[in-house]
């Protein structure tokens, strides 16, 4: 696991781009991506979740019915930078496919990390929503990661 | 003038009859001419859609892609319990027991199945390898990427799940997977071009009711399926914006 785990339990207030915020619970503890799968979910056009595939479920801790309607900034995690989240909702504005490193929150606090793609989805031409399909990434991936995350925050 | 019927060329060899058996089927329920033409290269086969040689036609996930966004075909159906996963796997006697164990330089069989190349390069990402440090090699089919492997000739092999599954079981214990994905949700599909609109109603019930009466299941069993199931412009739309997330 990360070079980083140290286990160690933290409370932090996370402020959501809406003003809403909450204190969250985090472990420094990684929990492996699964091998072989893709984490695929999609939203409307305000990033709200309309669909979770079985592997999101297990892999963010939350039920199906707890993730359907809510806001996907329920995955965020604090050691991810702002800047990263604009990237991404910036380029899928235009139109264009993103794809990015992404350190998740999971319900019980500890966290996974993912190569995230996202998507505009197009029907008739009218923006309907995004999908994002998640694999896994290769450890040195996520060590630059950790490192240029680190100098944005 | 007959309508045309093609199918992906990555299907199995032990399929072939089944589908010409599936042709005649059709034209005795559809009561209308159709001409099977089967290809041993993609590329010639997508070069025959483009020029509107073909109006039926069971692609696999990525042409499915080009298909229906470039070219106005219609998914109509899916096989019933059957999606497209890859397997990465190695000889018995390679050092690597995971796909991390793979070192830049690797030597890769594969086919020109375009799905599962573009799985298995996925599943190498964890490893950091891609186009630029790896040495790919394409065979023509799986067994001789299975050869390949015993041979030594390659570190690791890509292959279709059915494919791998169905080798025999000599082949099989030579080698070991180091991952098989679990996606669910990408599979071949039946996709119908503007010709053969009038007859898709015809179709879709033909097919829906096949595996319920003795002839169809006997060509559905030649054929490596067990049935036949409905996909909406939905369905279809989000399997090809999964797909389009996965190529660059
Ligand atoms: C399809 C889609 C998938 C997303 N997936 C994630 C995700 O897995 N994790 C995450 O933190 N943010 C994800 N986001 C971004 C969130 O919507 C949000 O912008 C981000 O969590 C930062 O929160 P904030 O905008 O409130 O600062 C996704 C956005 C979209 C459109």
């Amino acid at each position: 696991m990360s070079e980083q785990d140290t286990g160690q339990v933290r409370e932090v207030l996370i402020r959501y781009y809406d003003g809403t915020e909450r204190v969250a619970r985090i472990v420094d503890q990684e929990v492996p991506y699964p091998d072989g799968k893709l984490i695929v979910s999609r939203t409307d056009p305000e990033g709200i979740i309309t669909h979770a595939n079985q592997a999101f479920v297990d892999m963010s801790g939350y039920s199906r019915e707890e993730l359907i309607g809510t806001n996907h900034y329920i995955l965020r995690h604090p050691d991810m930078p702002a800047v990263a989240f604009k990237g991404l909702w910036d380029t899928v504005a235009e139109g264009k496919k993103w794809q990015g490193f992404v350190k998740n929150l999971r319900k019980d606090g500890t966290y996974y990390w993912v190569k995230a793609t996202v998507i505009p989805n197009i029907r008739n031409g009218q923006l309907v929503g995004y999908t994002s399909v998640r694999r896994k990434p290769s450890r040195s991936k996520i060590r630059e990661s950790e490192a240029l995350y680190a100098t944005l925050m | 003038m007959p309508l045309n019927l093609t199918v992906s060329p990555d299907f199995a060899p032990d399929h072939i009859s089944g589908w010409f058996y599936f042709n005649t089927y059709l034209q005795r329920q559809l009561g209308i001419p159709i001409h099977l033409e089967l290809y041993d290269s993609f590329e010639k086969q997508r070069q025959d859609i483009r020029e509107g040689k073909v109006d039926l036609i069971y692609a696999n996930p990525y042409d499915a892609s080009m298909l229906v966004r470039e070219l106005g075909f219609k998914a109509l159906m899916k096989p019933a319990h059957k999606a497209d996963e890859t397997v990465i796997a190695v000889s018995v006697s390679s050092p690597c027991g995971s796909v991390e164990d793979l070192q830049p330089g690797s030597v890769i069989a594969t086919t020109d199945d375009p799905d599962v190349h573009t799985m298995g390069m996925i599943m190498l990402e964890s490893a950091d390898l891609d186009d630029s440090n790896i040495q790919v090699k394409t065979l023509k089919n799986y067994v001789l990427v299975a050869k390949t492997l015993l041979k030594g000739e390659a570190d690791a092999g890509f292959f279709l799940k059915q494919a791998y599954d169905e080798l025999s079981e000599l082949i099989r214990s030579e080698m070991k997977p180091l991952v098989s994905s679990q996606i669910g949700v990408i599979h071949h599909v039946l996709l119908a071009g503007p010709a053969f609109q009038s007859h898709e109603d015809a179709l879709k019930s033909t097919l829906l009711s096949m595996a319920d009466e003795e002839k169809g299941r006997n060509v559905l069993q030649n054929m490596g399926l067990v049935g036949w199931e409905l996909m909406s412009e939905e369905d279809s739309e989000f399997m090809i914006d999964l797909i389009d997330t996965l190529i660059d």
